[in-house]
């Protein structure tokens, strides 16, 4: 939402991914990191033993660009699959969204549930996740029993179909040297695939850039 | 790449239109204060006396509590609930759902009657959506669209985040 009176740019980014595999703790991160004064509270609708139950959220400015504040509403879903109700609404009027997956071997399953329900929900509010501001995030990768990362990459980030002809060239991935986010195969299709980021979030590593990412690519989908 | 699913604006004027709409509602029904909140959960405007609650994190949950009760409209066969209410000892808090997008929060006290407020809240959601209606329609409808702020600011958006 751009509003030219108090002149503000406010954007909505929510965390989805499998139950447990640390949506809530990179907001915690990024909570405990950020300068008081351009943070609002840390809210969350949990059950009693911390799982969230709607969703978890708060705010953070983040600069001024051409004399506009931009606020970041950052959300976190319910990751449990019989959440899905509650997990859809937070869905409802994104402008960004972060795949929390948990490298774990034993949640590829969980993961791969998790990413196709996000396409889903996506899909019945009409809105297009190849179209709007992705990133994914590999979280957990301290722990021994972490899947690799190319894995990962196949499972959940195999790319999607670059139709338009404008956009058949390749892009380098900006995050990953030698690497590239739009690419023909050596099938001569070519496929686009989402920023990606490795992290272990209850250190903070990867989680600041994981945010910066998606914060960039949404401000940059309004220029 | 097309801006985000919930991106929308609101100019100097359209802000003028609705605060006034707000405050001759307010006048009318003797309410504390009114806020207009969109479907994100973003908070669009405060009018009457500040509340002393963080209205960012009011604004969030007031979202929420009508995009929960959309469903459970829609469980009991029915395509929304359009208004909501609050009951409290002192303090009451009504919501009316305006254009489909936005919500608009009335609080009160026992200064005033909630059937007063529900009476007069039609006016006020009348002549808030029209307002809205013209906000939202403006550039699709290939009317004029307000000039892009942030145009040609890649380079600025990149030095923003270089923390």
């Amino acid at each position: 939402m751009i509003n030219y009176a108090s002149r503000e740019i406010t954007c909505k980014v929510v965390y989805y991914g499998p139950g447990l595999g640390g949506k809530t703790t990179n907001l915690e991160f990024i909570h405990s990191k950020v300068k008081p004064e351009t943070r609002g509270k840390l809210i969350s609708l949990a059950t009693e033993n911390e799982r969230t139950l709607f969703f978890d959220f708060f705010p953070v400015d983040l600069g001024t660009i051409r004399g506009f504040k931009t606020r970041f509403h950052l959300y976190t879903v319910p990751g449990q699959v019989y959440y899905n109700a509650a997990r859809k609404l937070i869905l409802k009027n994104l402008d960004g969204v972060v795949f929390v997956g948990d490298s774990q071997l034993d949640r590829m399953e969980a993961n791969l549930e998790s990413m196709q329900n996000l396409y889903d929900n996506m899909a019945e509010y009409g809105y297009d996740l190849t179209k709007i501001p992705f990133v994914i995030q590999y979280n957990k990768r301290d722990l021994p029993n972490a899947a690799p990362l190319q894995q990962l990459q196949e499972a959940l980030n195999p790319g999607w179909e670059v139709d338009d002809p404008a956009k058949q060239r390749v892009m380098p991935n900006p995050y990953h040297a030698d690497e590239n986010l739009v690419e023909q195969l050596s099938t001569g299709e070519w496929v686009e695939r989402a920023p990606y980021f490795e992290s272990v979030a209850i250190q903070g590593d990867g989680v600041f850039d994981t945010l910066k990412a998606v914060s960039t690519l949404i401000l940059k989908s309004l220029t | 790449m097309p801006a985000g699913a919930g991106t929308w604006s609101f100019t100097e004027d359209d802000f003028a239109a609705i605060t006034q709409s707000l405050q001759r509602f307010l006048a009318d029904t003797n309410s504390r204060s009114a806020l207009l909140v969109d479907r994100a959960g973003q908070l669009v405007a405060t009018v009457g006396e500040q509340p002393q609650f963080d209205p960012t994190t009011f604004a969030t949950l007031t979202a929420a509590d009508f995009s929960a009760n959309d469903q459970l409209a829609k469980l009991v066969g029915e395509s929304d609930f359009s208004t909501l209410f609050h009951q409290g000892e002192k303090e009451s808090i009504y919501l009316a759902d305006v254009a489909r997008r936005v919500i608009l929060v009335v609080l009160f006290d026992n200064r005033t009657t909630l059937g007063l407020v529900r009476l007069r809240m039609k006016q006020a959601v009348q002549e808030l959506t029209s307002v809205f209606d013209t906000i939202f329609s403006r550039g699709r409808d290939g009317g004029p669209a307000q000039p892009n702020v942030l145009h040609g600011a890649d380079a600025e958006i990149d030095e923003l985040f270089n923390w």
